[in-house]
């Protein structure tokens, strides 16, 4: 159990995707205007994450490990997560209009993210099990979500004062990025 | 070596793909391809003139019959009778087409101000300290609120201090008369020349105080007027632009020149 909530912890806070990783920055900075987006953004993440690291664990263990093709990791996870997006984007337009609604225009923007795929390749290379894949690509994408968010929030404050010309537009919101990188950094002395 | 990775590669594809085609045909999503054809007849400003988030969900709305075929106020009636024929019905008359109008001439030389405002460039924000910085409650305020959220560029800020509107550009969506903190844009009738542009609902006194064109509801427009077009609303003399002439005798008689 203590393992799960380390792993939880590590991958929200001390390990964070975008902010200590550097994973999945495009959307980081792409998304980060409004809250709103930013968290249907991170909600699209999250489910994406979750089954992504179910569907290639699975993939690993069962086909490439078995017929001793692990030199073929990268490729196939992008394959199969590429196509598991669109599956599931398909499905959910049919099952559920609203879900697809909210979730449904960031669904292709995610069929490449390196986030998902790193979570995919970080469960094989720390030898998780198949629960704890899926509890870490879960709690990946909230910490994903919880730097978008964060983003987001000082964005939409950024907009009401005055910035010198020169730091304007994608210069402010890298320092930004630059600053919140440091601050989760405080958290690294805690395990 | 290459045999299994391109056998096992490839299966892998042929299985997604044949999943991919399955979903595809199996949880297909009907489309009404009038929705699009509606949409290509649109303005495609998205400005939400119309009530709806945008042109495409009008477009779904109106094919869905829930909204009226003359929805689109930048459009017209031009773009009115183009979907009234796709759908085979009689075009409806169009609405008088209406354009945006500052109901204000205080400008940094005709109206007092209060205080200097320094801060953002932003009439809400400007507002919020010390209730404006003009001296007239009513007045503009001309930090350009309406000129950064006109969707199609109709209004500049003029040199006097006052939002100059392009009668002609204005798609009257009316979303700089929802934006104005002091709501002195108003949505006219085009036809329309003359309007009493005030909206101080002061007495004359206090208007001479604070602005050299206010409007001081001394009611001589009205008296003057040869087709009874001009009513007061309080202290503020107002023109039917539906019965007005255009005859101008009211910018004549007043004394302030508010009506232009």
């Amino acid at each position: 159990m203590t393992g799960i909530l380390a792993i939880v912890f590590g991958a929200i806070f001390i390990n964070n995707f975008v902010l200590s990783r550097f994973l999945g920055i495009c959307p980081f900075l792409g998304v980060s205007k409004k809250v709103e987006t930013s968290v249907g953004m991170g909600m699209a993440v999250t489910f994406v994450m979750g089954m992504a690291s179910l569907v290639t664990w699975l993939l690993n263990e069962y086909i490439l490990v078995f017929y001793g093709l692990e030199y073929l990791r990268t490729i196939v996870f992008i394959l199969v997560i590429a196509s598991l997006v669109q599956f599931v984007e398909l499905v959910i337009r049919k099952v559920s209009p609203v879900l697809y609604q909210a979730l449904g225009i960031f669904l292709p923007l995610i069929t490449t993210n390196c986030a998902v795929l790193g979570v995919a390749i970080l469960n094989i290379q720390l030898t998780y099990t198949l629960f704890e894949s899926v509890v870490f690509g879960v709690a990946a994408a909230i910490g994903f979500t919880l730097a978008l968010v964060i983003m987001a929030g000082i964005r939409e404050r950024l907009e009401m004062v005055f910035i010198p010309r020169n730091f304007r537009g994608v210069s402010i919101a890298l320092i930004t990025a630059g600053i919140l990188s440091i601050a989760f950094m405080g958290f690294q002395g805690m395990m | 070596m290459i045999i299994p990775a391109v056998v096992s590669l490839g299966g892998l594809g042929l299985v997604f793909g044949g999943m991919l085609a399955f979903a595809s045909q199996k949880f297909a999503v009907e489309i009404d391809p009038k929705i699009e054809m509606v949409q290509e007849i649109l303005v495609g400003a998205n400005c939400g003139a119309c009530g709806y988030a945008g042109c495409a969900q009008f477009a779904e709305e109106v094919v869905a019959g829930r909204a009226p075929l003359n929805g689109c106020t930048p459009g017209g009636a031009k773009v009115a009778a183009k979907i009234a024929d796709l759908f085979g019905a009689e075009s409806p008359e169009a609405e008088a087409r209406h354009v945006a109008q500052l109901t204000c001439v205080g400008d940094c030389n005709t109206a007092k101000s209060k205080h200097t405002y320094d801060g953002v460039k932003d009439c809400k924000a400007a507002l919020m300290f010390g209730g404006g910085p003009t001296a007239c409650e009513y007045g503009c305020i001309g930090l350009g609120n309406c000129v950064t959220v006109c969707p199609v560029d109709a209004i500049t800020m003029g040199k006097n201090g006052l939002p100059i509107i392009d009668t002609n550009a204005c798609i009257s969506c009316g979303k700089c008369k929802n934006e104005c903190p002091r709501h002195v844009i108003e949505l006219v009738n085009a036809k329309g020349v003359h309007h009493v542009r005030c909206k101080s609902q002061d007495k004359g006194k206090q208007v001479r105080g604070v602005c050299d064109r206010g409007c001081i509801a001394c009611k001589l427009c009205v008296k003057n007027c040869p087709v009874d077009a001009i009513h007061m609303e309080g202290n503020v003399a107002v023109i039917d632009s539906y019965i007005c002439t255009n005859c101008g005798t009211c910018v004549e008689v007043c004394p302030q020149k508010t009506i232009v």
